[in-house]
């Protein structure tokens, strides 16, 4: 098991250098932040000074290597927009989003293995093509459009729920519903087709015949075997789950990171972004080996490095 | 091909027919599934209202006028144009919808079409010649994947200006992964069986191997993620446009007009349902003609489609362990 991880961290971790070095490059092409700090009648000098005190008149790689010894001393340098420390920003935003993400995932995966397997039990039943139906109109819904469309049933015709804000349980329906819509889609379809396969495997029917009551078959048997394709899928949406942050909180003003990331790309205020990716990517790297170790505690196959 | 592939074919069509029934058998087998008729037609119609239009309603959907602003839908007082009503600017949504599904279209396809091509030739190279070919090839989809493709959008789209042809490029290079993957794992398979082997002990090239051998058997599992992809694709470029980083004004796409409408919510609802309405019956479209296809295009599966759907599902093999 600790070996398995241990490769698994190792072939994880280009990948999350390459995005922050990505991130660091590409943040700086987005323009000089100097037009946008300083006045218009600023002198070269001005100018000059500016860039000296960020540190943009160095040469690229250089900033990149004074950025990296800084992060290693957790020091994520400071917004140019508030001049508050970008740490601070981010970990006030990053509590918002988890929270958001967190709820939605464990509804989704709730809910997405009981509608499924309640659909794979009878294929074909009126259950199952109603799960079908809905699960694949959810998985190809906008977000934005649903999110909208909720505000105006809910917020506006209705007055039930509030259009904005975090206050109060009320305010968190419409962006959890949001957010939940297209993992749950396509979790039911996933945790279906796992689980029609399984229900009809032989050791269900050993099951059975040795007394099992049907709860126990479908949840301890089948679903056991149906979980590691459902997990992975999940994994996946996830990551997916950050998209869909950027959009919810933007409509809804929910004071997370997908809006901290949008707002600090428009006002180029690097050090806040950089810190954002940066504390997305790592748990976006812990998220997928948390996934993976669970994956290999399935399965003994994948603990032991067999590939198929 | 048929060679080696009769032996695998369903009893219904073995052995291999000749191209003319094959066709025919497709048609069949289109026919007796509604859903999946439906979504063709449905998609059929996006596609012709992306081609003819704009020439028929570019006129008309950018004429502006100004007394008859926030028009509702369902009445013809105006004129049949004005069916889904007018928006704030007393332009017709009706033709807006038809203008713009050439927009959205012509984003997403190019972008599909440019992943699936690049991502299918790289990933059944990389699954073909395994080794460090195969390695570099996943840590560069790992790399893509590991990273939101929509902030990577809302990034690259800033620095680069949101034109039409840097979104396609965007998403184009976000979902490469994708068919990477998928090929590569189907042509790593293929490539160890006794055919290839046959190849090569002729002496064939590698490339003329993967366009002879491999690539015909890849292919079909491709096309159907693509078609899944391609909802993805949609929903993305909608996302971005919603957010003010995709298609600009005065260009019109199903994103946009959500966006637009969203200003004017309160007093005119339907600017911004319509849109969104188009986009979902697309989208499903798409992922219902893909589960179809998914199903038509393994020989495995395929016989199934000959059953009405109420008896399609694993019914045989259900009754056989169900007490």
């Amino acid at each position: 098991m600790l070996t398995f991880l241990r490769r698994r961290i190792a072939s994880s971790a280009l990948p999350l250098v390459v995005v922050i070095l990505g991130v660091f490059c590409l943040a700086r092409l987005t323009g000089d932040p100097g037009n946008l700090y300083l006045p218009l009648s600023a002198t070269p000098e001005m100018r000059a000074e500016f860039a000296a005190r960020h540190g943009f008149d160095q040469p690229l790689f250089v900033q990149f290597g004074d950025y990296l010894t800084q992060v290693f001393r957790l020091d994520f340098g400071e917004s140019l927009r508030t001049a508050e420390p970008a740490a601070d920003a981010v970990l006030r935003a990053f509590p918002a989003t988890l929270q958001l993400a967190g709820a939605t995932m464990i509804l989704a995966i709730l809910g997405a293995v009981v509608v499924g397997s309640w659909a794979a039990y009878r294929p074909n039943s009126v259950a199952d093509r109603v799960a079908s139906f809905t699960s694949t109109t959810a998985a190809s819904m906008p977000d934005f459009w649903f999110a909208i469309m909720g505000v105006l049933v809910f917020a506006v015709a209705l007055g039930w729920l509030p259009t904005s804000g975090t206050e109060g349980a009320a305010a968190w329906v419409l962006p959890v519903l949001t957010l939940l819509i297209r993992p749950f889609g396509v979790l039911v379809q996933v945790v279906r087709g796992a689980m029609v396969t399984a229900l009809s495997a032989p050791y269900i029917k050993v099951a059975r015949s040795k007394g099992a009551g049907e709860v126990r078959v479908v949840f301890g048997h089948a679903l056991r075997n149906a979980a590691p394709p459902a997990l992975t899928v999940a994994g996946d949406l996830t990551v997916g789950l950050v998209n869909g942050a950027v959009v919810v909180e933007t409509i809804f003003g929910w004071p997370g990171i997908g809006k901290l990331m949008i707002t600090s790309i428009l006002q180029r205020d690097f050090a806040v972004l950089q810190a954002a990716v940066l504390v997305t990517a790592i748990t976006i790297f812990a998220l997928n080996i948390v996934i993976d170790a669970c994956y290999a505690l399935l399965d003994s196959r994948v603990r032991q490095g067999v590939t198929t | 091909m048929s060679t080696t592939r009769a032996g695998l074919d369903s009893p219904a069509d073995a052995p291999d027919p000749g191209p003319a029934i094959r066709r025919a058998t497709w048609w069949r087998l289109l026919l007796r599934d509604r859903f999946a008729c439906l979504a063709v037609v449905i998609l059929l119609f996006v596609g012709a209202a992306a081609l003819v239009g704009p020439m028929l309603f570019g006129d008309l959907a950018t004429r502006q006028n100004l007394r008859a602003v926030n028009r509702p839908p369902f009445s013809l007082d105006d004129g049949w144009a004005f069916l889904l009503g007018s928006d704030s600017l007393g332009r017709s949504v009706l033709a807006r919808l038809v203008v713009a599904s050439r927009t959205t279209l012509s984003v997403a396809l190019p972008a599909v079409v440019i992943s699936l091509v690049v991502g299918s030739i790289w990933g059944m190279w990389a699954g073909f010649h395994r080794g460090w070919r195969e390695n570099i090839s996943m840590r560069v989809a790992d790399v893509i994947l590991s990273f939101p493709a929509l902030l990577l959008a809302v990034v690259v789209l800033y620095v680069f200006s949101p034109s039409a042809a840097n979104i396609i490029l965007v998403l184009a290079i976000a979902r490469i992964p994708i068919y990477l993957r998928a090929a590569r794992a189907e042509s790593a398979e293929l490539q160890s069986r006794l055919f290839v082997d046959a190849a090569r002990t002729f002496g064939t090239r590698s490339w003329a191997i993967i366009g002879r051998h491999v690539a015909p058997t890849v292919l079909p599992t491709l096309f159907t993620v693509a078609s899944l992809d391609f909802c993805f694709v949609m929903l993305t470029e909608s996302s971005l446009s919603f957010l003010g980083i995709g298609i600009q004004p005065p260009d019109m796409s199903w994103g946009l007009m959500v966006a637009q409408g969203r200003q004017v919510l309160q007093s005119a609802w339907w600017i911004a349902v319509f849109p969104g309405l188009a986009i979902v019956v697309t989208t499903v479209s798409a992922t219902v003609l893909a589960s179809w296809a998914r199903l038509a295009m393994d020989p495995g599966q395929r016989w199934r489609l000959t059953l009405p759907r109420s008896r399609r599902a694993n019914k045989a093999l259900v009754k056989e362990v169900r007490p």
